[in-house]
């Protein structure tokens, strides 16, 4: 009850958690209970393509977390979320068993080919569902741990901070890039069969996806929500406005912001896990230091600092790259550099900013 | 007449030439019959036969060989399109000044489209280098005379050998007679008198030559039934012992050389992060349009050689200076038009600039296309200089290199000597007190903005002669520079020239062992472990400022 | 402007970019006057630099055969979407395609890795894709026509004129770090192996994409090529490396005499963005090159140079199969007389159409064509000159017989087999997803 009453404060808040909860229960309910040729029924394309809007919203509300609560610019959040992807597209692999191009029981079709005999260590284990859900959480949370542990420690900040993030999934996207590493290279995981013995194709577990990915977004929010309102997220708030203070007041400032630190990126790995099986693929390009900026991007064009802006900017960035490079490919990357512009400086809050003032008004 | 020496002078060499073989052979020298099929049959025929035709021509002693035969190496000999007649050109930049290649009898200028040009085969290019060779042993340029004894070392049989020997008492040039001996010395190592073998094999270990290092190898080795393919055993320790005294100093060359391979990097590096060490580290301001930045610097360089086609040379170092005020002011008007109104507010500069970085990106894309546009390299940047045969720097590195200190000392002195420089200093260590006193921060920002785009579209130039010139430079070099900007320390440009520095020669290093990608991911993590131990990179900002 | 913006937003309480959404994914109305055909190459990104020129020509084919009176009675009508050389994104446009357009066939992809992404829903759809570039093999789907050279259509025949013709004794496989240079330097290193090549006569060496610091390789090469023997370089070094990487060679003396380079990604497209100076004589294996005399070829080159309007832009070995591969497409939907994907993938097998080079190509039943090889030195006006062709077409191999897990396996997709994976050996069709 507590918690429905802290999200009712926001009325934008409010409808934008319910228009998810709509997106989550309907769109599934409805593909299950349809026929195919239904008008309510939504086709392959929508639902995973929703699907794939709701991992990015949460992929983008777990920076906002970080940047928008605890100050910590990090241009590399995109690292966590393909990490997340990696260990996911890792046990859907092994699930492929006899059914690759060189019908190896044991060992991906990359590795026959690479005449690797055996699995890797770091590949045992994958092959159980839990196992692979255990190193979601945990492959980014520790990635997280020790690279915040030794930065935070050391009082690396600002833009420090935020190039050696940039650094560090560089160095990932050159790591994973090589074939000699066992990820599939260049390639990475792809040619999914099945999850949990259901055909991975499937409508129903296209819905499933969808309503997980939606299920967790709002999980996720609240959580984050209740995180924030809690004396942890007051003072890492604080901490964003004033360190300094903060740590003369006797807080270990570097430990608030490594549990926010880790916890995002445990966020971001469970929306990297829920991505890979709705788009079919994980490879190193999920790396690249663009794609990271691109998060931040999504968070500032929905406001940041509000959680729910940025659900909002992830699914408007989203949505206008799905249209624009249908309608008209050549000048996409005009727009989306103009709307950049546009965004920081006419909208310094973002959509939510905007929204927020309007209301405002009408209610004045 | 318009004829570059090097013609002119195998004008007069196919003259010694004619008499050469009027004495040889006292034929009449009218156009032979086999001459003249030799020169159809490279005319018309297919790759195999041209090939025999070349052949041919060397065979038969004709007046008119080496300039055909030259002509043809060099790509200037060529048919003509409407009468099939086998012409010799001179390229005169509107179309070529073309010569019937059997009478020598001047034709007149004609368009480029008028004639297809006689192509060649490696194989073919190989073969006409050593018949050339041969005639040019005793041209009177060093250089030519060297070459040509390289050429022909390669396939060094007894005729050859005759020639160079007949040639090593007469040469004056010391190179030239070095290159002549070596050979002839290889030659003895094979000689059937253990003497000179021992003799030769004593001499050439001081020598720095490959070929005597593949001999002295072959002679050590075991052959497939394991028995030494060298029976005599002194001279395999010999040789043992001179491979060990060559190998020595091979490996000191090979140190040499890879430190410069670390400079050559690191000056790139420093090239594309010393102007972000500016708008970053002066002015604060993350600007993810910079390596856009040095994609325009690059563009420039590409049309300043349109507009000049015919000189290369200068049209490259009109680019600097073009490239620096092109730059300049599209950085002057990403700051007043942006950056201006996000002061204060640093992080979202990033995000506003990389909205410019991928409208300039779009923009060049559409204007020249996504292809890679290309951009030539003067005679002067190409090729390497050779110090021996186990060293030899390239010379667009070299100028790189030396081009980067250049800028580095320059801005250095612009930062220091300069009112400019004295404001930007000024502003970037208080802006408030600065503007307290007088000082007008905007305008200084502006200015220091485009100084720093600048020095990225003059980054850009160099960048051009090593790499591709399209739509995605700038995103190659991006988190490398911001990377040697941390490293460094923020707002220091010596740390800047140091970190590069360091990490070219690092990755340098460590390429041998660990390859290219492991090589560059070892740097990386070495940066991230380096700022936790120095939060504030080699050469932190000290004072007041470095709180901010 | 942003006042009507926001009041909208406002008004329709923020569902309404959701509500828009949902009516953006319904099926858009079917307009059944035309055929439809789906053009999926990235026109931003890494990849644009090679692949807009494939649209560009799609484009062109797909007008031209409107000007001859389309297909079926009907007007052919090319829908362009950007990939963005993003590999999920891939196959979220194959998907947009093939449901929201309903297009007949989609010409497309570049990379191995954006082909293996829009594979598993090219194929879950029963689409059509036809994929114009030379690639590693190991593959062949129902719904895929792969319309490029395989790896013995490219990578053996330039291997024996190396080997045969110029005398090279020892090699240097060099490449970028994915799967087609991977396994071309894997089936290659078998080859010379049963060629007798010593293992220390083979340097194999990988870079990453776009790399461009040279030096030290180039200089590793020109160690290993000092050794008195005959040494080639076989390249699989893809795009952007390539200019920093011959830059480098020629500077440090490595001319095409002394060790020639023999490339299967650079082309004619590529070298026009390089100087071609340093590069003279150096060798490249294709299918297809600009330079080859024939009338068809001339045809084609005139019809593209008025197309794009600029006389100066080269063709290259991709567009002639996407030309190839178009003209198949077309053959079979005549011979169908429907686009229906089941009907045109029975149709197409067989179906022969005219090389730019001479010969005719036939799509086989494994569903790549029969090509010429051709090898040409590169010339300083970025051209090539043909200087060794097969005197046959080679047959496209989708499972190389040089591999040893590979070797029992072949691809029929004509009964009674129906497989693109069947291994001769078990009796046995795997690997596949229905």
């Amino acid at each position: 009850m507590k918690l429905l009453t802290l999200a009712s404060q926001d009325k934008t808040c409010t409808t934008v958690l319910m228009a998810l909860a709509a997106v989550t229960f309907i769109i599934p309910l409805c593909n299950l209970l349809t026929p195919a040729d239904s008008p309510l029924h939504f086709s392959a394309y929508t639902v995973s393509l929703i699907g794939k809007y709701l991992t990015f919203a949460l992929l983008g509300m777990s920076l906002d977390l970080v940047w928008g609560y605890c100050g910590i610019l990090a241009l590399g959040h995109g690292a966590f979320f393909a990490l997340g992807g990696y260990a996911m597209g890792m046990y859907l692999m092994r699930q492929i068993g006899t059914r690759g191009v060189y019908g190896d029981p044991l060992l991906p079709d990359f590795m026959v080919f690479l005449n690797w005999k055996e699995l890797p260590w770091y590949w045992l284990g994958f092959d159980h569902f839990g196992f692979a859900l255990l190193m979601v959480l945990l492959a980014p949370g520790i990635l997280a741990f020790v690279f915040g542990w030794l930065a935070f420690r050391s009082r690396v900040t600002g833009v420090y901070l935020s190039i050696i993030t940039q650094a560090l999934t560089y160095a990932l996207l050159l790591a994973f890039f090589r074939n000699e590493m066992g990820f599939g290279g260049n390639n990475g995981l792809t040619d999914f069969k099945d999850i949990l013995g259901f055909n991975i194709q499937s409508e129903a577990v296209r819905s499933v996806l969808l309503f997980l990915s939606g299920f967790s977004l709002i999980g996720a929010f609240l959580l984050c929500r209740w995180i924030v309102n809690t004396k942890l997220g007051r003072v890492v708030t604080a901490i964003r406005d004033q360190e300094s203070r903060v740590r003369f007041l006797g807080y270990r400032v570097e430990m608030f912001k490594l549990w926010i630190f880790v916890f995002a990126a445990m966020l971001a790995g469970v929306a990297g896990a829920l991505y890979v099986p709705q788009v079919g693929i994980i490879n190193p390009s999920e790396f690249t230091p663009l794609n990271s900026l691109e998060i931040v991007v999504w968070v500032a064009m929905g406001g940041r600092g509000t959680l729910y802006g940025a659900i909002i900017g992830a699914v408007v960035v989203n949505y206008g790259k799905t249209v624009l490079t249908g309608l008209m490919p050549e000048i996409w990357l005009f727009t989306l550099g103009a709307v950049f512009i546009v965004i920081t400086l006419l909208l310094p809050d973002g959509i939510v900013g905007l929204l927020r003032r309007k209301l405002q008004e009408q209610h004045a | 007449m318009n004829i570059p020496p090097l013609t002119r002078f195998h004008h007069v060499l196919a003259v010694l030439m004619l008499v050469f073989s009027l004495a040889a052979h006292s034929d009449p020298i009218t156009a032979s019959q086999p001459w003249l099929d030799a020169l159809n049959s490279l005319k018309q025929g297919s790759m195999p036969e041209r090939e025999q035709a070349i052949m041919q021509l060397a065979e038969i002693k004709d007046a008119h060989n080496l300039a055909i035969l030259q002509a043809l190496l060099d790509g200037r000999l060529f048919t003509t399109k409407t009468d099939t007649k086998l012409v010799i050109g001179i390229d005169n930049h509107q179309g070529f000044d073309i010569s019937d290649a059997v009478s020598g009898a001047a034709l007149g200028a004609v368009d480029h489209d008028a004639l297809s040009k006689i192509n060649l085969t490696n194989k073919m290019r190989g073969t006409l280098r050593k018949i050339i060779g041969e005639l040019e042993l005793s041209a009177d340029d060093p250089a030519v005379r060297l070459a040509a004894v390289k050429a022909m070392a390669k396939e060094a049989d007894d005729r050859v050998l005759d020639l160079l020997r007949g040639r090593a008492d007469k040469e004056a040039d010391p190179a030239v007679k070095e290159a002549i001996k070596v050979t002839l010395l290889l030659q003895d190592m094979d000689s059937p008198d253990k003497a000179t073998r021992i003799m030769a094999i004593e001499a050439l270990k001081a020598k720095n030559s490959q070929e005597v290092v593949n001999r002295l190898n072959a002679m050590v080795e075991k052959d497939e039934s394991g028995e030494f393919v060298e029976p005599d055993e002194d001279i395999r320790n010999l040789a043992k012992a001179a491979l060990i005294n060559i190998n020595n100093r091979l490996q000191l060359y090979s140190s040499v050389e890879t430190v410069f391979f670390g400079l050559s990097l690191g000056a790139v590096l420093v090239l594309s992060a010393i102007g972000l060490a500016i708008t970053f580290g002066v002015m604060g301001v993350i600007n993810m349009a910079h390596g856009e930045l040095m994609m325009l610097g690059a563009y420039t360089t590409y049309v300043m050689q349109q507009l000049m086609p015919n000189h290369l040379g200068i049209s490259v170092l009109l680019a600097i200076p073009a490239a620096f005020v092109i730059s300049a002011l599209v950085g002057i008007a990403i700051e007043r038009g942006i950056i201006r109104f996000l002061y204060g507010r640093p992080l979202e500069t990033l995000l506003a600039t990389f909205g410019v970085s991928l409208i300039l990106q779009q923009s060049v894309r559409s204007i020249f296309s996504p292809l890679n546009r290309s951009v030539a390299t003067p005679e002067w940047m190409s090729g390497s200089w050779q110090i021996n045969d186990f060293l030899s720097l390239t010379w667009n590195r070299f100028y790189i290199l030396v081009f980067c200190l250049l800028v580095f000392v320059l801005l250095l002195q612009i930062l220091k000597r300069t009112r400019l420089g004295l404001e930007v200093r000024a502003v970037a260590q208080n802006r408030k007190m600065a503007k307290a006193m007088g000082i007008p921060t905007a305008r200084v920002d502006a200015m220091t903005f485009g100084l720093g785009s600048g020095i990225a579209g003059v980054a850009g130039v160099a960048l051009s002669q090593i790499t591709n010139v399209g739509p995605n430079l700038g995103q190659a070099y991006i988190v490398d520079s911001f990377m040697v900007v941390v490293f460094g320390g923020v707002g220091n440009l010596l740390g800047t020239l140091v970190a590069g520095f360091s990490l070219g020669i690092a990755n340098k290093f460590l390429e041998p062992f660990a390859g290219a990608v492991l090589a560059k991911i070892l740097v990386l993590v070495f940066i991230i472990l380096f700022i936790q131990k120095r939060p504030r990179g080699l050469f932190p900002q000290k004072g007041r400022a470095a709180d901010s | 402007m942003f006042n009507t913006i926001a009041n909208k937003f406002a008004k329709k309480r923020l569902l309404a970019p959701i509500a828009a959404a949902a009516i953006g994914f319904f099926p858009a109305a079917h307009a059944e006057d035309t055929i439809k055909v789906g053009v999926l190459h990235s026109l931003s990104g890494t990849m644009a630099i090679s692949e807009t020129t494939l649209k560009d020509t799609m484009l062109m084919l797909i007008d031209e055969q409107n000007k001859k009176g389309g297909l079926l009675g009907k007007k052919l009508e090319a829908v362009v979407v950007d990939p963005a050389s993003n590999w999920p994104l891939f196959a979220e446009k194959a998907r947009e395609l093939l449901t929201k357009d309903k297009v007949a066939a989609i010409f497309g992809c570049w990379t191995s890795v954006s082909r293996k992404s829009v594979l598993p829903v090219i194929e879950e759809l029963n689409g059509i894709l036809f994929y114009p570039v030379q690639y590693e093999g190991e593959e062949s789907s129902k719904n895929v026509f792969y319309t490029g050279a395989a790896p013995n259509q490219q990578a053996i025949p330039a291997v024996d004129y190396l080997m045969n013709d110029l005398g090279v004794k020892r090699w240097v496989l060099a490449g970028t770090d994915y799967v087609y240079p991977r396994t071309t330097n894997k089936i290659l290193e078998a080859y010379l192996k049963s060629k007798k090549v010593a293992k220390k006569d083979i340097m194999i060496n990988y870079t990453p994409f776009g790399h461009s610091d040279w030096q030290s390789i180039v200089a590793d090469i020109k160690k290993f090529g000092s050794t008195g023997k005959k040494t080639a370089v076989v390249s699989t070094i893809n795009g952007d490396a390539n200019v920093p990487f011959y830059k480098e060679l020629g500077n440090q003396g490595v001319s095409a005499e002394n060790i020639p380079v023999v490339a299967f990604s650079v082309g004619e497209e590529e070298l026009s963005g390089i100087d071609t100076k340093p590069l003279v004589g150096h060798l490249a294996a294709w299918n297809y090159f600009m330079s080859v005399d024939t009338t068809k070829n001339a045809g084609f080159i005139k019809q593209w140079h008025e197309y794009i309007k600029n006389p100066k832009r080269v063709t290259n070995d991709p567009m002639e199969a996407h030309y190839i591969g178009f003209s198949m497409w077309v053959k079979a939907v005549e011979k169908a007389g429907t686009t229906d994907p089941d009907a045109v993938q029975k149709a197409i097998i067989g179906v022969e159409s005219p090389n730019l080079t001479g010969g005719m190509a036939k799509m086989l039943p494994n569903h790549h064509i029969s090509k010429p090889v051709l090898i040409g030195e590169i010339q300083d006006d970025g051209q090539f000159v043909t200087v060794w062709q097969t005197n046959k077409l080679i047959d496209g191999d989708a499972w190389s017989d040089y591999l040893p897990e590979s070797k029992p396996i072949i691809a029929d997709w004509t009964p009674p087999i129906n497989c693109g994976n069947y291994n001769t050996k078990t009796k046995k069709c795997s690997g596949q997803n229905y």
